[in-house]
């Protein structure tokens, strides 16, 4: 039972920080991805050829397959400068179908369907993470959830972050602002890929294989149900969508349930969540904070003036 | 010479000529009006203009340089800022925000353009200081406008005159050397109108040329210093307040054609 919980956590911390990437895309930029999956995909793939025929340590494997992902984001991020609204989703969406395509057929990188096995874990000095060891990669993935947090809140929490709600609120009015609405918007997939990169590398290394069918569509909307959930536009919030998402999820499992509650209704109760939260509470369980300036600059600034 | 000036700026949509060959000068530190009948073409200049839209042919100079060919968050940072006709606030933004995003590209602190990335996972001062910067000035512009104790509302929330106050501070905040207004008067009430027109005196005291669209006349001829007159897209009249008052052109495109 604790181990069931521990793997929950697990899942939570990777979900979360695939969350936190899309969070910037689509709560701050107010660019409606559905390709979150396909970053990660793309990520846990990278990390995984890296690491079996290329015997990449875990971390480097980590930072390269980001920046591989990251890349992808870029690559994504064009087509949203003319795309907009319904438009970018559907060609989120077949970026994502390509991705996944890709992955089972170009066997001889991928290995196809079969996905590839034997991924080994981290080694921080000298401590191996094995799969064994639940309460290890939990602090390990949590600690990675911390500074993708941090680095996030740096990012919104500054003019940048200001800028990407402004293209969020009104593009045409931002880029009469001065505001290179193009930089920011590529900038927001490209750093909203990378997390996902991150997560993706994670993933692999825990489930010590990856395997094709696990990055689908219905991926991206488990990602994007824990940003809407939460509440677009606040980092807590998305972590807290993660943890009722995977929660609510995993429950027919973790009640031992499951031979009544089929996992497939899992499917039906995030569009549910969905289309109720749109209709009640468009803003998330939490919503959108109100930042007080003054209070943070008298926090932040005083102090350095002395 | 002029300010800012156009060299037959023209702007086609398919087959209709929405701005037509048109030349404007606008000199330093005056209030200029831009008025004409629903559908001249006027906000279609302002956006060809200030770059939210491309014109056909011709070209537009501002402090002696080509600025035709910018998009728009260039030809913002050149100095040129601008309200819009139907208000476009950041409206799930505060008001103090929506200020703070004119700031946006004004606050590149020295120490941070030269190691971004160093400044990013390191440097909190230097950001601090950006923000601090950032928050001065804003703070500034509220003031200006007396705004100030409706900062932390959301832009949504403010009554309408406020919106187009904040509009304004908005713009100002990029610190621009010309001002483009379009439609500032659109819905004020007579005593909102007689403000703004204050308002309008005191931002060109400031040093900021103005350029406005309007169709209250009232606002017109008793604040600007020049107006020219758009129909169909061409230019018809130009001039001193009492000069386009008698322009038989101008009388026509307003009241239609006497039959002699």
């Amino acid at each position: 039972m604790l181990n069931f919980i521990l793997l929950i956590f697990i899942y939570i911390g990777i979900y979360a920080i695939s969350a936190l990437g899309l969070n910037l895309i689509v709560g701050y930029t107010g660019l409606l991805s559905l390709c979150q999956a396909a970053f990660l995909g793309i990520g846990a793939y990278s990390a995984a050829v890296l690491m079996t025929a290329f015997h990449f340590g875990f971390w480097e494997a980590m930072l390269i397959s980001g920046i591989i992902t990251a890349l992808c984001g870029m690559l994504i991020g064009i087509p949203t400068l003319r795309l907009k609204g319904d438009y970018l989703a559907i060609a989120t969406l077949g970026f994502g179908e390509i991705v996944r395509n890709i992955i089972v057929n170009w066997d001889s990188v991928t290995k196809g369907p079969m996905g590839i096995n034997g991924i080994p874990g981290p080694n921080l000095f000298g401590f191996m993470f094995s799969s064994m060891d639940k309460i290890s990669w939990v602090i390990l993935i949590w600690v990675i959830v911390g500074i993708s947090y941090y680095f996030v809140r740096r990012i919104v929490r500054s003019r940048v972050g200001r800028a990407l709600e402004a293209i969020r609120e009104d593009e045409i009015a931002a880029s009469a602002m001065g505001i290179n609405t193009a930089k920011y918007k590529i900038g927001a997939f490209t750093t909203g890929a990378f997390l996902a990169g991150i997560a993706g590398s994670l993933f692999a290394s825990y489930n010590q294989s990856v395997a094709p069918l696990t990055f689908d569509f219905m991926m991206s909307i488990m990602i994007l149900c824990m940003v809407v959930l939460g509440g677009l536009g606040n980092n807590y919030a998305t972590v807290a969508g993660a943890i009722i998402i995977v929660i609510t999820s995993e429950i027919p499992r973790l009640f031992g349930i499951s031979h009544i509650i089929p996992p497939q209704l899992n499917q039906v109760i995030f569009g549910l969540i969905l289309v109720l939260m749109m209709i009640y509470r468009p803003q998330g369980i939490i919503g959108r904070v109100k930042l007080n300036y003054a209070k943070i600059l008298k926090k932040e600034i005083l102090h350095l003036e002395k | 010479m002029p300010l800012l000036y156009t060299q037959s700026l023209r702007r086609e949509f398919g087959g209709v000529v929405a701005v037509s060959d048109v030349d404007i000068e606008i000199f330093k530190n005056s209030i200029t009006g831009l008025i004409g009948p629903n559908g001249a073409g006027k906000t279609t200049l302002f956006n060809t203009i200030t770059g939210l839209d491309y014109p056909t042919s011709g070209f537009v100079f501002f402090k002696g340089e080509d600025i035709t060919p910018l998009p728009a968050y260039k030809i913002t940072r050149s100095g040129i800022a601008r309200t819009f006709q139907n208000i476009r606030l950041f409206k799930e933004m505060t008001v103090f925000e929506n200020v703070m995003i004119g700031r946006h590209f004004r606050a590149n602190h020295p120490h941070i353009v030269k190691n971004r990335l160093i400044n990013f996972i390191l440097g909190r001062i230097f950001v601090k200081q950006e923000e601090y910067d950032i928050y001065e000035s804003s703070i500034k512009w509220l003031d200006f406008f007396g705004l100030l104790d409706f900062r932390d509302e959301y832009a949504k929330n403010l009554p309408y005159g406020k919106q187009r106050e904040l509009e304004i501070a908005r713009a100002l905040a990029t610190e621009p050397e010309v001002l483009f207004l379009d439609e500032p008067a659109a819905g004020m009430n007579p005593q909102e109108t007689d403000e703004l027109m204050v308002t309008i005196k005191r931002i060109r005291d400031l040093g900021i040329t103005v350029v406005l669209i309007e169709h209250d006349m009232k606002l017109v001829m008793n604040i600007c210093d020049k107006i020219i007159v758009l129909n169909y897209g061409r230019k018809i009249a130009e001039g001193t307040p009492a000069q386009v008052q008698n322009n038989k052109e101008v009388i026509e495109a307003y009241l239609g054609k006497t039959d002699e």
